[in-house]
This record gives structure tokens, sequence and C-alpha cells, in this order.
């Protein structure tokens, strides 16, 4: 696609300078990316072991592993942790930081200083969030008002780490938003560059508009705990439903931060090994923008059991209803991308279609939840939560899971075991099914969400998901040690082991310090596979 | 059990058919989808590594018909599904009003004739009942699966709900919105009673109960209270610690109370925890033990009594 040469004989990767400060001193924003993705892979592990631990409480009706306040602190930890650690961070800081300038053919972000400063920004939220662990919070990741005003935990502290969290997330989107209108190489116009740029730029978008909401949010709520302004406190004239509604206007949005990325991979990955252009790419190019908008639109749809009035209700849903059409299109278009193609199964390839196929179950589950009067009955049950984890781990993860199996020959220049990698994705995929199908089955029964002790009847239901949670721990674990293996004795990678057309594959691996001997000059879109020269 | 949880209101079949309209609908969605992509997964196999691909970029008249189709389909589910909201949302008038309040971690029923009643709400079959709630503390959310209702509690403002129970018998209620430690215990029964069954319980006499429970030993009628007023929420019986200390061998010991001064748990004791519960507080407990006072008979408290000496 591109016209470029690189001289081989001043190659110097970016991983060639060791010791400490060559890392935390580092404005590179490939050496920024894995600072990123070191972080929020441990997070994403620490927060696993709380899920653990929650699902081990779970086999049994009675709370004879841990006491209910307990075991609210751990639904508590695990999800504040894996949302605001993990997945809002996620792909977009760890992958979009690596990414972003590779496949514009840019030596780096527009500020690099801006950079880093984000991701000391992150660490020191991380800090603060550690700190509070001392008295944890059990409010749920929601912090709802009137009980996070009440609740005699450490509240304040941990929404002080994730108001600090914000700013780096307002920054990083800042921080991309410039280098895609500003750094793409000549020639790389917009309906050329790959669509995980695409997604990128809607996820930063949202970035950038939606964080000073909750920022704003968790300021009110710990002014009202600590100064006793009643903003949420209907004695004071308050309204607890206030609290609600700023909340989710952030985190609806904050949905779509944390799966758009993760549909930008996925278009990334079917294309290289299908070989095949993306299927419809402006569809799926816009609906990433549409989507982002529309997501402002609808966050009332988690409160139609608040006592919102009845018309608000109406519109919420029928907004709701629209965000599926882009949604259900991007399925549409990967599927069709695989026709007539030559599909090989890599590891990154089996992610790309567990993704799809369990995108489609999250996606299909959310239907329920748009329409009034079902949400009505399965609203805070169990039915959200396998419809949410299905959208997060059969999602986002998957697509996590993905694009490192994708990117990594690329980013740390070796390879992983593949038959270890393929036997850890069996394990997770069976593993997440058999943990939250049955969750859907609980739901529809009626079963409440976050609770410590459950009626006997579930009993096997909630075995079987915790047998569940076991294998996935550990095809996850597996994982783990099979991409860690492959940094201390893999084999060396080569260029472009995969016979990708991006401007990342143009590049020998590791990418050396700044990224192009001489900035490349585009002269075609990124998809050109099978394409008659 | 089926996948679908019995049906005992008016509201809940209707609910039901928008559920089974979506699933099917998503299972279309979903086997094409899977059939597709496992059939294109398998038949193009990349068999040669120099395979020729063809160069296909789009289809416009087939995305048309896959987002027009979706379209229709969706606008159906939300029209369905807000006619059937409209329903739940409008009580008849002649609704037999019953207020709610709803406190970590307790129902409390307030009928139109005086009665009150602990987490458990006496209707009558066939008759609508409309629910008017209240929360003096946090959120709270009453939900009867079988009846396929489910309305928050919000502090500041009244909410309600209402249905008609169309079967005889007790339905769960739990309480759906996290509201802190005794959460997963904030549960209730709807008892649905005959008409005749109704007549007897609203004159006085609970229905269910009637000769047999008089002649119930005190010990065996405290712990019947003990489960059915709630107690079980806040304490338990086997030692653990929940919202408050465990009844487990408390009687005839001395409780430390959280001015350090320490008292001996005997029946004087026991009958004022109930009665006014914050007069001495337990150290290592908050103060967040309602007052049953007004709501346990004389007779309920010494079958409590009784029953925590058994607790060895
Ligand atoms: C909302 C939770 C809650 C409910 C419901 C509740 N209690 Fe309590 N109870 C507490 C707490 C907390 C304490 C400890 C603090 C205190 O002494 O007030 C306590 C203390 C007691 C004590 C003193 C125990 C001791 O070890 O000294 C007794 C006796 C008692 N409750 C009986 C009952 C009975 C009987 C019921 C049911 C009719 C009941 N409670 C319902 C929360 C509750
Ligand atoms: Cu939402
Ligand atoms: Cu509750």
């Amino acid at each position: 696609m591109a016209n470029h040469t690189i001289a081989h004989n001043v190659y110097v990767p970016f991983l060639e300078k060791k010791g400490i400060l060559s890392w935390i001193l580092s404005t590179d924003h490939k050496r920024i990316g894995i600072m990123y993705l070191i972080s929020i892979s441990f997070f994403f592990l620490v927060a696993g072991v709380f899920a653990l631990l929650l699902r081990y409480e779970l086999l049994t009706p009675a709370s004879d592993f841990v006491q209910p306040h307990t075991y609210n602190v751990l639904f508590t930890l695990h999800g504040s942790i894996m949302v605001f650690f993990f997945i809002v961070p996620g792909l977009a800081a760890s992958f979009g930081n690596f990414l972003i300038p590779l496949m514009i053919g840019a030596p780096d972000v527009a500020f690099p200083k801006l950079n880093l400063g984000s991701y000391w920004i992150y660490l020191l939220g991380t800090v603060i969030v550690l700190i509070a662990l001392a008295k944890p919070a059990d409010t749920g990741w929601t912090f709802y008002t009137p009980y996070s005003a009440t609740t005699d935990t450490d509240v304040v502290l941990i929404t002080f780490g994730v108001f600090v969290l914000g700013f780096s997330s307002i920054l990083t989107g800042l921080n991309f938003i410039v280098t895609i209108h500003k750094m793409r190489a000549p020639g790389m116009t917009w309906h050329r560059l790959p669509l995980f740029i695409w997604a990128s730029y809607a996820t930063a978008v949202l970035q950038l508009l939606a964080t000073p909401v909750v920022g704003i949010t968790l300021l009110l709520l710990i002014t009202e705990r600590t100064l006793g302004v009643g903003f949420f406190d209907p004695a004071k004239g308050g309204d607890p439903v206030l609290f609600q509604n700023f909340f989710w206007f952030y985190s609806h949005p904050a949905v779509y931060i944390m799966i758009i990325p993760a549909m930008g991979v996925i278009s990334e990955i079917i294309p290289v090994f299908a070989r095949k252009p993306i299927f419809g790419y402006k569809a799926i190019a816009y609906s990433s923008l549409g989507i982002a908008f529309i997501s402002f639109l609808v966050w009332a749809h988690h409160m139609f059991t608040s006592g919102i009035s009845d018309l608000a209700a109406t519109i919420f849903s029928f907004l709701t209803f629209l965000v599926a059409i882009p949604t259900a299109i991007k399925v549409f278009n990967w599927t069709a991308t695989l026709y007539k193609g030559s599909i090989h199964l890599h590891s990154a390839m089996l992610y790309a279609l567990a993704f799809v196929f369990l995108f489609t179950i999250g996606g299909l589950t959310g239907l329920f939840l748009g329409a009034l009067a079902a949400d009505i009955h399965l609203h805070d049950t169990y039915f959200v939560v396998a419809h949410m984890h299905y959208v997060m781990i059969g999602g986002t993860v998957m697509g996590f899971f993905g694009a490192l199996h994708f990117w990594y020959p690329k980013w740390f220049g070796r390879m992983f075991n593949e038959t270890v990698a393929k036997i850890a994705w069996f394990l997770i995929f069976i593993g997440f099914n058999v943990t939250f199908f049955p969750q859907f089955f609980m739901g529809i029964q009626g079963m409440p969400r976050r609770y410590a002790t459950y009626p006997a009847e579930f009993e096997s239901l909630m075995a079987l998901s915790t047998y569940g949670s076991w294998i996935l721990g550990l095809g996850i674990f597996i994982m783990t040690i099979n991409l860690i293996a492959g940094l201390i004795n893999g084999e060396k990678a080569p260029q472009n082991p995969y016979g990708s057309l991006s401007l990342e594959w143009q590049v020998p691996s590791p990418p050396p310090l700044e990224n192009f001997e001489e900035i490349p000059h585009v002269t075609d879109w990124t998809y050109g596979y099978g394409k008659k020269k | 059990m089926t996948w679908i949880p019995e049906v005992a209101s008016n509201l809940a079949s209707k609910v039901d058919g928008l559920l089974i309209l979506i699933t099917l609908l998503s299972l279309v969605f979903f086997i094409l989808i899977t059939v597709v992509l496992v059939y294109f997964a398998i038949k193009y196999r990349r068999k040669r590594e120099d395979e020729e691909t063809p160069y296909i970029t789009g289809n416009e008249p087939l995305e048309i018909i896959w987002t027009v189709i979706p379209s229709i389909l969706l606008i159906i589910l939300f029209v369905y599904g807000y006619v059937v909201f409209k329903d739940m949302r409008t009580p008849p008038e002649d609704a037999l009003e019953v207020t709610v309040e709803g406190k970590q971690w307790l129902w409390t029923f307030d009928y139109y004739n005086g009665k009150k009643t602990i987490n458990e709400l006496y209707v009558q079959h066939n008759r609508p009942v409309r629910l008017v709630m209240e929360a003096p503390d946090v959120l709270h959310s009453f939900f009867v699966p079988a009846f396929r209702v489910k309305q928050d509690l919000v502090p500041g403002r009244y909410t309600q709900l209402w249905f008609t129970p169309t079967k005889i018998g007790t339905f769960d209620i739990f309480c759906a919105e996290y509201c802190g430690t005794g959460h997963s215990a904030m549960l209730g029964k709807v008892i649905v009673l005959s008409p005749e069954a109704y007549e007897i319980w609203e004159k006085g006499v609970k229905a269910d109960e009637g000769a047999g429970v008089a002649s119930l030993p005190p010990a065996e009628l405290g712990e019947k209270i003990y489960k059915e007023k709630g107690c079980n929420a806040c304490h338990s019986v086997d030692g653990s610690v929940l919202v408050g200390p465990s009844f487990k061998g408390i009687f005839g010991h001395a409780a430390v109370m959280q001015d350090g001064s320490s008292v001996n748990v005997d029946e004087n004791y026991i009958k004022q925890s109930i009665i006014e519960p914050q007069a001495h507080v337990v150290k290592g407990f908050q103060p967040v033990m309602p007052s049953f006072k007004g709501i346990l008979s004389d007779e309920e408290v010494t079958a409590l009594v009784a029953y925590i000496k058994t607790l060895k």
C-alpha cells in the first residue's frame, strides 16, 4: 500500500534502551503503551481474583465463605477496578497509544509529554484507590446515593481516585484527537484510515466530552459526604435520582468507550486472516461515530424503575433501540467479510470470531432490556449481569485478548506458542459461557443481583456458574503464562508474519524508536486484500 | 423449573408475550449469524498459502436490506414494550391501596383499616392492589418475579406500582436495588388469599393461622416469627454475624454495650431490645434495629424470648 524504504543499517528497536528511568521518563508512545498495558493487565488480574472469590461465595446459598458485608466489598472492588482501572483506559490507552502513530504513519502522538503525564495521572489515581482499600467501600461500582452518602466505609477516597483517573482519560482523548487530525502521513486520507483509527477517534471524542460529567458527579458526592451539602439528599432539598442521571450520563457513553476500540480491533484482525477487504468500510467507520453520538442520549435506560416519568422512559427506550441498529450493521459486516476469504484460524482470529459470536448474544439480550415492560422485570437481576458480561468480556475482553495475540509479534519482536494459545482460547471460550449463560436464566427467574445469599432454588445454576468461573480463570492463567513465556524465550518475530497491508507491519518488529525511517507516502487504503495490481 | 417463572398476576402474561417475542427474534438472528459464521470459517479455510481472494468491498442492496429489516423489527419491539409498560403504569381507579415502607432491611405494609404487617403483604385474589411506596433511608426496589413488577423506592418521594393477583398462593418479594449489608436478606412474601380467607384476615385473625398457631408451643411460634417478621435479615442463629449479633448462645451470657458497660442477656433485656432497640446498643454494631413496638404483640415477644433461649 505504501512506497517507503527502511534503511536497515540504522535500525534501533524502541525496546533497546534498558533501565527504569528509560521507561518512566520515556515519552515514546510505544513505551507508554507498554506501561499502560502492564498496569491494566495487573488490575485485570486483581479484579479477576475478586470475581473468583465472590463466585466462590455464591457456590452455596448461605454466606458461609465470607460475611455479607465482605461479599458487598468484593463486588464493589471487582466492579470498580474492572471498570475504572482496566476496561475504560483499556484498549484505548494501551493499544491506542502503541498503534495510532504507527497506523497513521507518524513518529509519535501530537503531545508526547502530555501523554506521559496522562500515564502518571493514571498511576496517581490507582495509588489513591489502593490507599482507600484500607476501609474498602461497599457501594457497588455505581456509587448510588443515598447509600454511598451514608455508609461508613471509605467512599470519599475511592471516588477521589476515580476522579483523578478521569483527567488521564480526558487528556489521552484530547491527545489522540489532535494526533489523528494533524499527524496523518501524506496521502493517508480519512477514508484510507484503518478502522481501528476511526474507532479510537470516536472513543477519544467520548472520553473528552463525557468524562468531565462523571468527574463533577463524584466531586458532588464527595462534597456531600465531607461538607454535608445535600445535592442528593431529599431532607436538604436534593434528589437521589439526580445522582443516577449524572452517573449514567457518563457511564452509558463509557460503555462505548469500552467497546468501540474492541470493535476497531476486530475490524483489523478479520480482514488480515480472511485476506479480504473489510466489508462495508464506510458503514463501520461512520457507525462508530453514530454510536458515539447516540450513546449520549440513552442514559436513562438504566433507570426505567427509578421513578423517572413515563414519557422519559418511553423516549429513552426508543433511543436505545436506535443504538442497536449501527451495532447490528457492524456484526453483519464482519461476518460478510469472511465470504470467499482465505481464512486462517490463528489464535487472534479465534478471539475475533469469539467476539462476533459472544457480542451478538450480548447485543441481542440488550433488546430485552431496551423494551420497557421486559426491562421492568429483568432490571437489577442476573439477566443484566449476564448481558453486561457478554458485552464486556464477550466483547471488549475478547477484543483485548485478540489484540494481544495479534500485535504481540510487532510490539515485542517475539512469538508466543500458538498451540498453547489455542488451548487457552478454548478454555476461556467454554469457561466464559458456562459462567454467564446460566445467569440469563436466573435473571428471567427473578434472581436479583448483588445478593450475598440467595434462595435455594437457584443453587444448581449458581454452582454451574461458579464452576465455569474456574475454567475461565484457568484459561486466562494459561494465556498469561504463555504470553509471558514468549517474551522470555519466544522465537524472533518477522516484520510481517500475517501478510497485513497496514502501515505498522511495514516496519521491523519491534518498531524502531521513531517508527519510520522516512515518513511513508500513502497511496491506497489499508484493506486492499485481493486487489489486482 | 421452566425458563419463564410462574405467572401469578394480570401483568405477568402480557410481559411474557413480549419476552417470548424478543426471544424468538433473537434466536432467529443468533442462529443466522452463528450458522453463517461457522459455515464461512469452515468452507473458506485457507488450504494453500498463495490462495487468491476476490476483492469485494461491499454490496449496497445487501447493506440496505440488513439495515431496514432490523430497524422495522426494532420498532415493533419498542411499541410492544411501550404498550405493556403503559398498562403497568396505569392502575385502575378501584384498586385497593396499601402503603409500603422499605427500610434497611424490612418491608412494612400499612393497610386501609389500620392493620400493619411486616414482610408479608396480604392481598385478595383477583382484586387490583396499588402500592404507594416510600423509603426513609436509602434506595430499595420492590420486586415480585411471579407478578413481573418492580419499582424502586426513593427517599424523598412516593413511587407506586400495581397488580391484580390472579393466583392464590405465596410469592417471593425481593429487594432488587442494592441497599447495604442486609440487602439479600430483605425478603418478603405476597400472600394471595381467596375472598373468604381475605375477609377473615381483614377482621383480625390471620387466615393462614387460625387455631393452629395459638396452640404452637412458644419456642416454635418464636421461630416462626423470627423468620416471618424479618429478624433473620439481621440476626443469624448459627453464630455468623450479619447486620446484628447472632442469637446463638447469647441467653444467660453478658453482652458488652457500646459504652463499655456489660448487660446480662435475660428475658427483660431481650424484650427491651425488641421494643426499644436503641436503649442498649451492642458494641461493634450500628444502631439500626427497627423498633417492633406496636407490631409484635406481648405473646409474640414472649415467644421470641422462648425461642432465643433454646439457641444454645
Ligand atoms: C435491620 C436489622 C435488624 C432487624 C430486622 C432486627 N434486628 Fe435485632 N439488632 C440489630 C442490630 C444491629 C443489633 C445490635 C445493636 C443494638 O443492640 O441495637 C440488634 C440487637 C438485638 C438484640 C440484642 C442482641 C445481643 O446480643 O445483645 C436482640 C435480642 C434483638 N436484636 C432481637 C431482634 C428480634 C427479635 C428481631 C425481629 C423481631 C430483630 N432483632 C430484628 C438489627 C436488627
Ligand atoms: Cu447504558
Ligand atoms: Cu436492597
